[in-house]
């Protein structure tokens, strides 16, 4: 009986936090977050030389065969770096081929998406109406229609960039199929996201030629569980290093003649979420080991998870920048990567009650 | 990750859960099982190494070679069983480790084995009127009279004292010396002239605790545990063991309990579980219980790895954790209610719930728990406690 991490997988991350902090310091965030592009080439091809697009992918692939585990390892660190790119999507994109995807599907973009080469949205929310607020991420209820190889229609929210190559959809009736970047009938508008280290886009659809991925109908809510996990361990990363963060500050700053640390008001914040979040470890662990070995198990734990944690991370993000007082709600301040970072992984593939819900409804309440 | 625990530990559940259902029968599984019931059951227990596998064979433990899955293979099955391993926390949970740690080789001997079967009931004198959070500032003293101890004071919150043969208790001796360093650690026998022990009965309206008066109490002067003026130290280590308590398995139990519960009360005519808002409240706690559970999980493989230190903040934040999952669990509970929220609480709880015909009294439950916001350590020192040792925050400004 073992429930923690090997060695191989606390070198994992490891390496992960060492390219992290070389390859995305604070200054250059600030240059993202004050760019807007939320994609930069460098980062992207340093994650590729360790292994991270590949992490998941088999090993016949090119890539190293690893599991969601190890995937949620990794997404911890990403989280916790608030490392830039899309690299949510792609990885979701790229499971959707290993999934879903037929032999030459898999062939020809596996090997490219392994080793970064080429990158993959995964473009799944609809928005029904202006004013909807229950986007519809789960496959079932997709509605953009696939006929005859081509599909029309509005995908929201999709993590995407000027360099994307390939999108994988969701199609109406819960399957998945393959876009073109260059595809006919495809148009691109990017979104200014509140999250500049996500790239997001609206992609809109005009008879835009696709091919769909022959086992998507089986193989979707899958990953969308997958996206759900990876989520709530980003989440978990950006929560821990928000509580550094301020711990960092409250030791440093002086009012009233001492550290705020000192302040049982301070003091007491920190710890109060510290006993919320140590907890959520073994949380994510689970959720990740369910999803290899339990499938029976994994769908209700990653809704749990998904929203546990990333509800966490908000609160702690919005104490974090409380404690940080007026600093902390300057554009200038770090903590904005940190917890825009849980802002989103909270929104994306729906809120904590729509997750609660399906959660009651999978448990059988 | 690795969630099984292999064939040899298997077999040795099914061997631990036939012997449960063979010596703790469902006839014997009610609050009328005798103590003479309860000690053969330990006694057989221990025969066979299932319990007290930590202490020597002869202070009366089984003596095996450390295996935290085992123990919690053990655990696990004489809960499901509804064996009475836990009698006697005090005793058990609290003077055993203290004695075997700091206590004198006569000391174990005496005390230790018939502490174990439960024969001997202890009771802890810590908390006084003046002092709780603060419990250094303690004013009950004893003074050595040739080789006899002489207590006086006032101990409160003090479980089982009706019960207990012994008290293990703090006591000033020194009085010149500086807080923390006048303080003593004294057992002594509770059935004696000045001892006063009298009911304090608690906001849910039972029974646990007392409070008790000592005047001209004697106990013998090598009736201490550890030197003159380390009480203090020694106190540590059993709040240590105290803190560790609890866990996933408890926080489960109760939240299925609490399903049952919202199963059965009905809103708008529909069962309450089909509520959407009662949906919400259920999986956001449930979030909270398998932190617990998957924590628990952590620890145990952090133990058979032999790698505490892994964990080691998890064991900082657990009683608070835990007490503040209890509270949404019970909460949720007693909005469950309805009119009966109203009523007094019908049974009485203490360790875990008391079900009668599957129902839970959550005007209790709810009650309850506020034990656990106070209870070895206040929630508020719990935070002290997790900012300065967990995350490296600065001590308070302390008076003494």
């Amino acid at each position: 009986m073992r429930f923690g991490l090997s060695e191989e997988q606390e070198l994992l991350q490891h390496t992960l936090r060492e390219f992290a902090a070389g390859e995305a310091p604070p200054a250059r965030l600030r240059e993202l977050f004050d760019g807007g592009e939320g994609f930069d080439p460098s980062i992207w091809e340093r994650a590729a030389e360790v292994g991270l697009q590949g992490l998941m992918v088999p090993e016949r692939y090119g890539g190293a065969g690893l599991e969601l585990l190890d995937g949620a390892l990794a997404f911890e660190v990403l989280g916790e770096a608030a490392l830039p790119g899309p690299f949510l999507g792609h990885t979701l994109a790229t499971l959707a081929l290993v999934r879903a995807g037929s032999d030459a599907q898999r062939e020809r973009w596996l090997p490219r998406l392994a080793s970064g080469e080429a990158l993959a949205s995964f473009a799944i929310a609809e928005l029904p109406d202006d004013h909807a607020i229950d986007l519809p991420w789960e496959a079932e209820r997709w509605q953009l229609p696939l006929v005859s190889s081509r599909v029309s229609g509005r995908k929201t929210c999709v993590e995407h960039t000027p360099q994307s190559e390939v999108i994988v959809v969701g199609t109406a009736g819960g399957g998945l199929a393959l876009v073109e970047a260059g595809a006919r009938g495809l148009r691109v508008e990017p979104i200014d996201s509140l999250d500049r280290g996500r790239p997001l886009a609206n992609l809109c659809f005009e008879d835009t030629p696709a091919e769909i991925l022959p086992l998507g109908e089986e193989h979707a809510a899958a990953v969308l569980d997958a996206g759900r996990i990876l989520l709530a361990a980003d989440a978990f990363g950006a929560t821990w290093k928000l509580l550094q963060m301020t711990i960092d500050y409250v030791m440093t700053r002086e009012q009233f003649g001492t550290r705020i640390a000192q302040f049982q008001g301070v003091k007491h914040e920190l710890a109060n979420h510290a006993a919320d979040t140590e907890p959520m470890r073994g949380l994510v662990w689970y959720a990740g080991h369910a999803f290899d070995h339990l499938p029976e198990e994994s769908a209700l734990e990653a809704c749990i998870v998904k929203a546990h944690v990333t509800e966490r991370a908000v609160a702690v993000g919005r104490s974090a920048i409380e404690l940080h007082g007026g600093t902390g709600f300057t554009w200038e301040c770090d903590v904005q990567f940190f917890a825009k970072r849980g802002l989103f992984d909270r929104g994306w593939l729906g809120s904590p009650s729509n997750q609660r819900e399906r959660a009651a409804t999978l448990a059988g309440w | 990750m690795d969630l099984s625990y292999g064939a040899e530990y298997d077999e040795f559940r099914q061997e631990v859960r036939a012997f449960a259902d063979s010596a703790w029968p469902e006839t014997a599984r009610s609050d009328t099982a005798s103590p003479e019931e309860r000690q053969a059951f330990i006694r057989s227990a221990v025969d066979r190494g299932y319990l007290y596998r930590s202490i020597p064979r002869r202070y009366g433990g089984s003596e095996r070679p450390f295996d935290p899955l085992r123990e919690e293979i053990v655990s696990e099955e004489f809960d499901a069983a509804l064996a009475p391993y836990h009698l006697g926390p005090q005793g058990v949970g609290m003077i055993v480790p203290t004695l075997l740690e700091c206590g004198a080789d006569w000391q174990k001997e005496r005390f230790i084995p018939r502490t174990l079967t439960g024969e001997s009931i202890w009771c802890q004198g810590y908390s006084e009127p003046g002092a709780g959070s603060d419990l250094a500032s303690l004013r009950s003293t004893a003074r050595l009279e040739g080789d006899t101890w002489v207590i006086d004071g006032h101990k409160v919150w003090t479980s089982d004292a009706a019960d207990a043969h012994y008290m293990f208790g703090l006591f000033r001796t020194e009085a010149d010396a500086p807080k923390h360093g006048g303080i003593s650690y004294l057992l002594l026998e509770m059935n004696q002239p000045g001892i006063d022990v009298r009911p304090l009965r608690q906001i849910t309206g039972a029974t646990h605790f007392y409070e008790v008066f000592l005047e001209d109490v004697r106990t013998p002067a090598d009736w201490m545990v550890g030197e003159r003026g380390q009480g203090w130290q020694i106190t540590r280590v059993n709040l240590k063991h105290e803190r560790n308590l609890g866990g996933g398995r408890r926080l489960r139990a109760q939240f299925e309990a609490l399903l049952a519960t919202a199963r059965r009360a009905t809103l708008g005519g529909r069962p309450a579980i089909e509520d959407p808002h009662i949906r919400q409240r259920l999986a956001e706690i449930y979030g909270y219980v398998r932190c617990g559970e998957a924590t628990s999980l952590r620890r145990l493989s952090a133990m058979a790895q032999g790698d505490e230190s892994a964990v080691s903040l998890s064991l900082l934040v657990a009683k608070l954790f835990g007490s503040n999952v209890a509270e949404r669990i019970t909460e949720l509970g007693y909005d469950l209610l309805g009119a009966e929220g109203l009523h007094a609480p019908r049974i009485s709880s203490w360790q875990g719930m008391e079900l009668s015909g599957g129902q839970v009294d959550w005007v209790d439950q709810y009650l309850f728990a506020l034990a656990g916001r106070i209870a070895a350590g206040s929630s508020n020192i719990q935070r002290n406690v997790i900012g300065e040792r967990g995350l490296g925050l600065p001590r308070d400004l302390r008076a003494g």
